[in-house]
């Protein structure tokens, strides 16, 4: 419970840091100020500090919006992350091992390359045909591994890698047939929230809701699961249909990542097993803390992005796993000094 | 008793075999390609043959060119502009203008230098070596000329005189020179003295990537008067930064240049719908142009019509 509230805690802060430190100087007063005023503003009470024109635009259709994307994609791609690790004991499973990045990418450099018209009404083309893509790279891998080997989760781990190389040597090709669309396929490839704009959290919140409410109602079960397949079943647990149920709800919930965020790695690796440092391994403390965990480092990693090298920005991806790998290495460290 | 072939044996064989296949191909090539038409245009500037410096050093052109394959959309729009046109035989895909020229499956980023030798070239102009391409069109023989990316007006128009005196066109390089010198002088003197110093955001792609007055294309904001919003980045992205979207809303640009209408299909109707756009001074005043992406992004002849337009927009 104390891990809880502490990385719910960290999550509230990141988020006040990720809105008031920008590439436009905004005084943190201020910004409170015209929050609690948008948030107040319907019962008539203000405050009378709010800021106005350009610099109110920056915040609220600029930063409030990606800040809170970066939070919700960080989130799902952890607790993502998690349920892929307890489903298949694996601890090197990451959201996008079963071919949902491969998918994504090739849907979305299809559209990028061909497409005529870049938008569809206030949604992008790209995150539908991201979107699309990781569901199909998903559904590939489950149905060639159950047609190959049932349930065996180390035969859907293969499958997986089937699907994934294949989809990205096909995304490879297009991307070779199509030199000028070069650079928009890498800024996608390499994970960015610079377009992040309210539309975009309306286009994934509810799948990206439904997912993470499926899955953390599944972390008692999965701790079941844990035990072997056997004493699952019976404690009552139907192992195949648990683990399709956790495969399809974190597939769904990366692929509503994926698509508005683009390729974003390690967060889904590693946030993971900072959970299960924190709270041991049970389930159904690690999900919920991956969720809040992954919310608060990619907030603070797109916070990096934006700042170092401002007015530039880095490549997201770029500084998840720069942040990442060295943190990463450290735990890893201390865990076996520890023992 | 037959014994297979020693590992040496098989290299010997296989080094006699190429021998002899590079033998066909050498007297296979057409003989009469040295006894070109020599050019009518321009009779006393052709002295053959012609040293030229490029980006690769010195090349030396044996005779006038008559089968020139342009790896670079650029030179390809130099080449045309300085009378060479008839002399180009193949140019790669990315060279659509202008649309008589002869475009080709021909890739300049992954170039493949059999099928460059397909079209017997007696001279390849490129902007980029890739794939060590520069190389192996040397170890084939054929004269390649690179020409890197121009970082200002005045390495174009040196390009321009390059290209003429290795086609033959010398003098025709010279009076298309003069001429864009001469527009790119009236167009920025028409520009009025409210204008200058103005705040200018030049967009490469809708995710924030500009350009920067140490480039080419930030070269002639610089000329126009403008002051370049992407200056303040770091130099780290060599002249094209990614600029975060509440920096270029923040900065209230006076003039925005949209040079992605063909690769992201920009308007200046989707620029006014993205999110704090609608409080930007050139949103709010109209002063948002609309440019062709090659235009902008190549340092040819045309950028002579680009400075006219900005100049125009500047204008009013």
């Amino acid at each position: 419970m104390l891990a809880l509230g502490g990385t719910g805690l960290a999550l509230v802060l990141a988020l006040l840091a990720g809105v008031t430190i920008g590439a436009i100087p905004l005084s943190p007063l201020a910004v409170v100020a015209t929050l609690t005023d948008r948030l107040t503003g319907f019962v008539g009470w203000h405050t009378g500090a709010a800021l106005s024109g350009t610099d109110a635009a920056v915040l609220l259709q600029l930063r409030l919006p990606r800040v809170i994307l970066a939070a919700l994609v960080g989130a799902a791609l952890a607790i993502s992350g998690a349920a892929y690790q307890g489903v298949f004991r694996n601890p090197l499973a990451d959201p996008y091992l079963l071919g949902a990045a491969a998918g994504a990418g090739l849907g979305a450099t299809l559209v990028i390359a061909y497409a005529p018209d870049q938008s569809l009404g206030p949604v992008g083309i790209v995150p539908l045909a991201a979107f699309v893509g990781a569901l199909v790279g998903v559904g590939c891998a489950l149905a060639l591994g159950t047609a190959a080997g049932g349930s065996q989760s180390a035969t859907l781990l293969l499958a997986g890698v089937a699907v994934a190389a294949f989809l990205a040597a096909a995304q490879t090709l297009v991307q070779q047939q199509n030199t000028d669309d070069l650079r928009a396929v890498y800024g996608w490839l390499l994970g960015q929230l610079g377009r992040a704009q309210w539309s975009d959290i309306a286009l994934v919140l509810p799948y990206l809701g439904a997912a993470v409410l499926v899955l953390l109602l599944c972390g008692r079960a999965l701790d079941v699961l844990a035990v072997g397949d056997d004493e699952a079943r019976s404690l009552g647990v139907h192992p195949g249909r648990l683990r399709l149920i956790v495969i399809l709800a974190a597939s769904l919930a990366t692929a509503s990542a994926v698509a508005v965020s683009g390729l974003i790695g390690f967060v889904g690796l590693i946030i993971p097993h900072v959970a299960r440092r924190l709270v041991g391994g049970a389930h159904a403390l690690v999900l919920p803390v991956s969720l809040l965990a992954g919310g608060a480092f990619l907030v603070l990693a797109d916070l990096v992005a934006r700042v170092v090298i401002a007015p530039a920005e880095l490549p997201l991806g770029v500084v998840t796993a720069f942040i990442g790998a060295p943190f990463f290495a450290g735990l890893l460290w201390a865990g076996a000094r520890r023992r | 008793m037959s014994r297979p072939l020693s590992p040496p044996r098989w290299s010997a064989l296989s080094a006699l075999f190429l021998a002899l296949l590079l033998a066909l191909t050498a007297c296979g090539g057409s003989p009469s390609s040295s006894s070109a038409a020599s050019g009518s245009s321009t009779p006393a500037a052709a002295q053959w043959p012609v040293t030229v410096t490029g980006t690769n050093g010195s090349v030396t052109v044996k005779a006038k060119p008559v089968s020139i394959v342009s790896l670079s959309a650029t030179a390809t729009e130099m080449l045309f502009a300085v009378g060479a046109g008839s002399q180009v035989k193949a140019v790669d895909s990315t060279s659509d203008y202008p649309s008589t020229a002869p475009i080709t499956k021909l890739s300049a980023f992954t170039p493949n230098a059999e099928a460059i030798a397909a079209y017997k070239p007696d001279l390849v102009v490129l902007s980029d070596d890739m794939n060590g391409i520069v190389k192996n069109l040397g170890a084939l023989s054929i004269p390649a000329l690179q020409l890197s990316a121009a970082k200002t007006l005045d390495d174009s128009y040196a390009q321009l005189q390059t290209l003429g005196k290795a086609t033959g066109h010398t003098d025709k390089a010279a009076e298309v020179v003069s001429e864009m010198q001469h527009r790119i002088k009236e167009a920025v003197d028409s520009v009025p003295a409210s204008a200058k110093g103005e705040k200018v955001y030049h967009e490469v792609d809708q995710t924030g990537y500009s350009a920067t007055s140490a480039t080419f294309i930030g070269s002639v904001y610089t000329l126009l008067g403008l002051k370049n919003i992407a200056d303040q980045a770091p130099k780290a992205a060599s002249g094209y930064p990614q600029l975060s979207a509440e920096y270029v809303v923040g900065q209230a640009p006076d003039l925005i240049v949209l040079a992605d209408t063909d690769c992201c299909k920009q308007t200046t109707a989707l620029l006014a719908k993205r999110p704090a756009f609608g409080t930007v001074p050139a949103v709010k005043n109209n002063k948002v142009l609309e440019v062709k992406d090659a235009v902008a992004s190549r340092w040819g002849p045309r950028i002579a019509d680009f400075v006219e337009e900005v100049a125009k927009e500047l204008r009013g």
